[in-house]
């Protein structure tokens, strides 16, 4: 509980406009952020003296259970202090663009493609934005929730036996 | 362009330009343990530039376990770090825990700690095996192996699986284990020292393996802390960061073990690391097996704890629960949650958003083999090439985690 | 009592065929001979992928040693293999680099499959998995299990010897094994 006034009260001072939302969830603080001033907050949590954010533990994608947005959630950890937070930041889904971490963390380079590959997510500035583990030539993001799971081309897969 | 004065002519150009001769080190490729490309662009011997490809296991993990309820997941886990599976395996049921909020019995956790540290013995001679093997020393793995068959031997005695074990259950473990499983495990206590001497005496102060490891592919602290490593890279690069110290789990906090820590960061760091890792975790199975307390081998969670086999067969109520669990028809609290466990490379994470549903909304593998890879492109920049085998090799990159 | 009944007898290295012998000549057929000698001395190319490698690397230590087999030298090289053991999922990005390296192998040849993923696609009924190596080389022999023990794989192993021992020298020009190449596409 504590660490998450100590964030949040400095959070406060200098993005009080963007904070959506501040709530502990389990064992985690967790903070959603307006898409525009992620970078800007995840510098500030970077390189303030008391808080030091200075480890990306991950960053990963999610599309919300509405299907119309999709999210990137950081997980950060200050180690001396045994600090961790995720933050979270959403965007519709037809224009999805958010700015690259890579510039603070050189760790978020294949995570962040790895959001691309999965996600359709763009970040602006990367460095590299390809698709990272699917096949070059796939033009679907494949973990959104209107893409099967299954291969469709495939022809010899009797499915009236299984209810699908 | 350095503009050259000879007695001969003035202002004479000499371009200085360099070709590189292009090297595809491809997905299929001895010495890569896994299936990852590296284009390198060589000058000679030295490498300039490395550019990887990885993909080529993806099997889509996330994905699946959207579609797979909350007992039907740790197949999957299984095949993350397939060298040390258990770990896997008890992290995905620490964040089912944790989600449902459980609490475990002690006697429950100290086996727990039991398993993943005899995986994690069984992940680093994997690793310092074949990183001897990449030297040329072959006699180590095959001396090393050998001890690997009798981990095998106690994961079979438990759960009846090798490799990829599917041990134990979410809430604890099915039952006790046999006389013959702890047997194995005390001549396993008593045996492992002598061979892993053996193993140490053949490479740890051997000059030819020195000479070939140390000064080879090493990282600074900053540098690994920014490219996120975890586990027995960052702590061989100075930083003695260990989730089992930092982030207790499954009474971690109740036994002593040192955490060991390199200087440079180099390879022959690496394969230390890993060489004090595997005594420090026979340490700590004797002094689990010591402390071991009375007590159930479960938590009391009759809607994720599949109820014992003689029941199922035997009683209708117990066949009912066990078909509703393990087809997700349990009710499952809406939330998120990360957990993270020490794995055999370092920080194993867990991010699971449930939202009430049989299967999870969004699960998602913090995989340190995938994070920590990234910076073998800036590792081998200006090294010779048979050196960047042996940093790839050090770090211990495992395709399943890598792609998922 | 026990010592009467092991029979002791002389172990084979390799059983000879059948043949005419005499005082300094031995006639049999040169396909027996030859299935003799390809029996005993596959090379295999491990195609390891992901953790039926593992048991794999497991199958090739001291304890389950494939070794004794004949396939004690592993060549990492198609060109120099004569059996390309592919054990592991094979996702659909490394689908043309695995026919590659078959189409790179010399006649005569044999394909094992190891593991439910290689046979069959396994667990991972998914779009980036290809399901089962068969669409797109031919096999020869499978081995089911996930991972499989190296018993199993050991099994495999003895009964592409079999194959090779029993293979008349003209199955590899032969009408059939032409089409059956040509049908996945390969000349």
């Amino acid at each position: 509980m504590e660490l998450l006034e100590i964030v949040n009260t400095k959070l406060q001072e200098h993005f009080a406009a963007d904070i959506e939302s501040a709530e502990m969830l389990y064992d985690y603080p967790v903070f959603t952020i307006q898409k525009d001033k992620i970078h800007e907050v995840l510098k500030f949590l970077k390189e303030d003296e008391t808080l030091n954010f200075h480890f990306l533990t991950d960053l990963c994608g999610m599309q919300t259970a509405d299907e119309k947005q999709l999210g990137v959630i950081y997980h950060l950890h200050n180690m001396p202090k045994n600090y961790r937070i995720r933050l979270k930041t959403f965007f519709d889904i037809s224009k999805p663009e958010v700015a690259t971490a890579t510039d603070l963390w050189p760790a978020a380079n294949w995570m962040e493609r790895e959001t691309y590959d999965f996600f359709g997510v763009r970040f602006k500035g990367h460095p590299n934005l390809k698709r990272i583990l699917n096949v070059d030539e796939m033009d679907i993001f494949p973990m959104r929730k209107e893409y099967p799971l299954e291969d469709q081309t495939r022809d010899d897969k009797n499915d009236s036996m299984f209810g699908r | 362009m350095n503009k050259k004065e000879t007695p001969y002519s003035i202002n004479q150009e000499v371009i200085e330009e360099k070709e590189y001769s292009t090297l595809n080190l491809g997905p299929t490729h001895p010495a890569t343990h896994g299936i990852f490309q590296n284009v390198l662009k060589m000058d000679g011997e030295i490498i300039h530039e490395a550019t990887p490809t990885i993909g080529y296991i993806h099997r889509a993990f996330e994905k699946l376990a959207e579609r797979r309820p909350y007992a039907q997941i740790t197949p999957i886990t299984d095949r993350l770090n397939y060298c040390s599976s258990p770990i896997n395996n008890m992290g995905w049921y620490m964040t089912v825990e944790k989600l449902l909020g459980a609490k475990i019995p002690k006697r429950a956790e100290y086996h727990r700690v039991i398993i993943m540290e005899l995986s994690r013995i069984a992940d680093h001679i994997i690793c310092n095996s074949v990183i001897g093997v990449d030297t040329g020393a072959m006699t180590g793995f095959l001396y090393i192996f050998q001890w690997r068959e009798k981990i095998y031997e106690i994961f079979e005695e438990i759960c009846g699986a090798r490799l990829t074990t599917n041990i134990g259950r979410i809430g604890g473990f099915d039952k006790e284990w046999s006389k013959k499983t702890w047997d194995l495990i005390d001549t396993f206590l008593k045996e492992y020292p002598k061979g892993l001497k053996e193993f140490s005496n053949l490479l740890e102060r051997n000059k030819i393996f020195m000479d070939r490891t140390v000064n080879c592919g090493p990282i600074s602290a900053e540098m690994a802390l920014s490219y996120s490593f975890v586990g027995p890279n960052l702590r061989a690069a100075g930083i003695d960061y260990d989730v089992r110290v930092m982030n207790p789990y499954s009474s971690y906090e109740d036994f002593e073990f040192t955490v060991p820590v390199g200087t440079q960061g180099d390879t022959y760091d690496r394969f230390m690391v890993r060489q004090h890792e595997m005594w420090q975790s026979l340490s700590i199975i004797e002094q689990a097996i010591k402390k071991m307390p009375e007590g159930p081998m479960h938590a009391d969670l009759p809607d994720f704890f599949l109820p014992p086999k003689e029941q199922v067969y035997n009683n209708m109520e117990a066949l009912i629960y066990h078909f509703k669990i393990v087809m997700g028809e349990t009710d499952i609290p809406k939330g998120e949650v990360y957990h993270c466990v020490e794995g055999g490379n370092g920080e194993l994470g867990f991010y699971l958003i449930s939202d009430g549903g049989r299967t999870p909304f969004r699960l998602h593998f913090r995989r340190p083999c995938f994070i920590y890879y990234q910076a073998y492109p800036e590792m081998v920049k200006g090294i010779m090439l048979s050196d960047a085998i042996l940093t790839m090799s050090s770090m211990n990159v495992i395709a399943g985690e890598l792609d998922a | 009592m026990a010592k009467e009944i092991i029979k002791r007898t002389k172990p084979e290295i390799a059983k000879m065929p059948e043949g005419l012998e005499g005082p300094g000549f031995f006639a049999t057929k040169l396909e027996d001979v030859v299935g003799m000698a390809r029996k005993n001395s596959l090379w295999p190319l491990p195609f390891a992928t992901s953790c039926c490698g593992i048991e794999f690397m497991a199958t090739m230590a001291s304890h389950y040693d494939l070794g004794r087999f004949g396939s004690e030298r592993l060549s990492f090289s198609p060109r120099q293999a004569d059996m390309l053991m592919v054990m592991g999922t094979i996702a659909k990005k490394m689908g043309p680099t695995l026919r590659q390296v078959y189409e790179q192998m010399a006649e005569p040849r044999w394909v094992l499959s190891v593991g439910a993923c290689a046979s069959s696609g396994g667990i991972f009924d998914t779009y980036s998995v290809l399901q089962g190596i068969d669409k797109i080389i031919p096999v020869d022999v499978y081995v089911p299990g996930c991972p499989p023990r190296p018993e199993q794989i050991l099994e495999g192993v003895l009964k592409i010897q079999e194959m090779a021992q029993n293979e008349s020298f003209r199955r590899r020009n032969s009408d059939e094994y032409k089409k059956l190449l040509n049908s996945y596409g390969i000349e």
